[in-house]
């Protein structure tokens, strides 16, 4: 699994942080997204998926292995 | 003005009796998206399915700018621009702009400092109610001064000055007042802001108000800012946490198992979100033509978006007329979607799940003090929730 995430689109809503607190993190300063395990291991796949369907601006992409 | 389309509706805005956090009944018969007659006679359209809702949301082709815009709920004929620092009325790149400033100041860790603050302003409040015993109306002894509370010191708002300001928010919210009331209500508020900015900028003090004066925001702009913030912060949790009682309390079940199981709080909070959906309609409008579930939005029409509708979508949460803490409500759009997401967001979550759970713990025999038909209920406010809860232990 791989996850890319845009901080242009970012809001800084925190949505990702509440729900995959050991995948994302906000910047202290600009309230952005900032991404702790760019690579997370199976076991975080599901609560990262969701902050990819939550997220308000759509600045998170979940890549599973296999995708292209 | 457009004649009224007879294949068109008005939005339903009459709550099942006796259900008093169900949306209006006719809602469900209108998924997902349907023409509506506004009430100022403009031919626009309803949304009320789940995709749909956050679809428009989601879309940079709505716009949120008032002037371009009609009210779903009231004749308040043409609206002005939004004035400096009004976020919620601007589109990118202006709305990006206000954004980026803010939004370091609500992260979920700067927020969750503030919990042992709450928690303080909590106990106070809990322990004034028990000596001075019930009856009390909730709202005012502990809904209300709570989050008002919080936002007041958190912005540097001086505790004093709180019920003035909450004065002006009422009448801003009122659907029944004109638009000449509420705009007068509205330069009343940021009157205030524009003097309490001053202040600030001559002597800062370690709050968020004093912080924006070292950014790029002009005074109007930060006046503007502040009056948003502060009325957003008084309105809102305030009605959360009243509505989220009076839910709790006439379901003895879900009360019972959250009080049993602590850990299901901030799942509780978030049912509640989906539940209550206090914010229970937004709009937007197009701003070219748009094709959304297989209809053609043309430029310059309104689309009324039913945000309690779409969080009781079957489509999106099943059974979704029935209140229950175990599910996950995780994806509701109680505070909206897209980049004009709630900016206080995290703030609302860290003040609703210690000021609920704190209460119901406190008082483990808390009741109505009134049957729950005779709750005043906020039918006439953009807002919705209790205008009083009665409540005794
Ligand atoms: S949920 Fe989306 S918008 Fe919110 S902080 Fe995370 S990436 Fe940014």
């Amino acid at each position: 699994m791989k996850i890319i995430v845009d901080r242009h689109r970012c809001i800084g809503a925190g949505m990702c942080v509440l729900l995959a607190p050991a995948v994302f993190d906000q910047d202290a300063v600009d309230g952005k997204v900032r991404l702790l395990d760019p690579a997370p291991p199976p076991g975080a796949l599901a609560s990262t998926r969701e902050a990819e369907q939550v997220c308000p601006s759509g600045a998170i992409s979940v890549v599973a292995d296999g995708d292209s | 003005m457009n004649q009224p389309l007879s294949d068109a509706v008005e939005l339903p805005t009459t709550r099942p009796s006796g259900c008093p956090f169900d949306p209006p009944t006719e809602l469900a018969a209108l998924r997902p998206l349907v023409r509506m007659n506004f009430p100022d006679g403009h031919r626009g359209w309803l949304a009320t399915g789940y995709a749909t809702v956050r679809a428009v949301f989601a879309d940079p082709r709505f716009s949120v700018r008032y002037e371009l815009g009609h009210s779903p709920l009231a004749d308040v004929g043409p609206m002005p621009p939004a004035p400096p620092g009004d976020m919620l009325g601007v589109d990118a790149p202006e709305h990006t702009r206000y954004r980026k400033l803010l939004a370091g100041k609500f992260t979920v860790r700067r927020m969750a400092k503030l919990t042992e603050r709450i928690e303080a302003i909590t106990a106070d409040h809990l322990d004034t109610m028990a000596r001075t015993g019930g009856p009390v109306d909730l709202i005012d002894a502990f809904a209300f001064p709570v989050p008002a509370l919080t936002v007041c010191e958190l912005l540097g708002v001086p505790a004093a000055d709180r019920d003035t300001f909450r004065q002006y928010v009422a009448v801003v919210n009122d659907m029944n007042a004109t638009t000449a009331e509420r705009t007068a209500a509205y330069i009343a508020g940021e009157g205030y802001l524009r003097k309490l900015v001053a202040t600030k900028r001559a002597e800062p003090t370690d709050d968020m108000l004093s912080d924006l004066t070292d950014t790029d925001l002009d005074d109007d702009e930060l006046a503007g800012v502040g009056t948003l913030l502060l009325g957003a912060g008084l309105d809102t949790s305030a009605n959360m946490i009243a509505l989220g009682t009076f839910a709790l309390l006439t379901h003895p079940d879900q009360l019972a198992e959250l009080r049993a199981r602590p850990e299901l709080t901030d799942q509780t909070i978030e049912e509640l979100m989906r539940y209550l959906s206090i914010v229970h309609t937004s709009s937007r409008t197009a701003l070219t033509d748009v094709e959304l579930d297989g209809q053609l939005i043309k430029a310059g029409e309104t689309v009324a978006l039913s945000v309690q509708a779409a969080n009781r979508d079957p489509a999106k949460f099943d059974e979704p007329d029935i209140f229950d803490i175990r599910r996950s409500a995780v994806g509701h759009v109680g505070f909206g979607h897209g980049v004009h997401q709630c900016l206080g967001q995290q703030l609302a979550r860290v003040e609703m799940r210690i000021a609920l759970p704190a209460l119901v713990n406190r008082f483990p025999t808390l009741r109505l003090a009134v049957p729950a038909a005779d709750i005043p209920l906020r039918h006439d406010m953009d807002i919705y929730g209790v205008h009083r809860l009665p409540v005794t232990w």
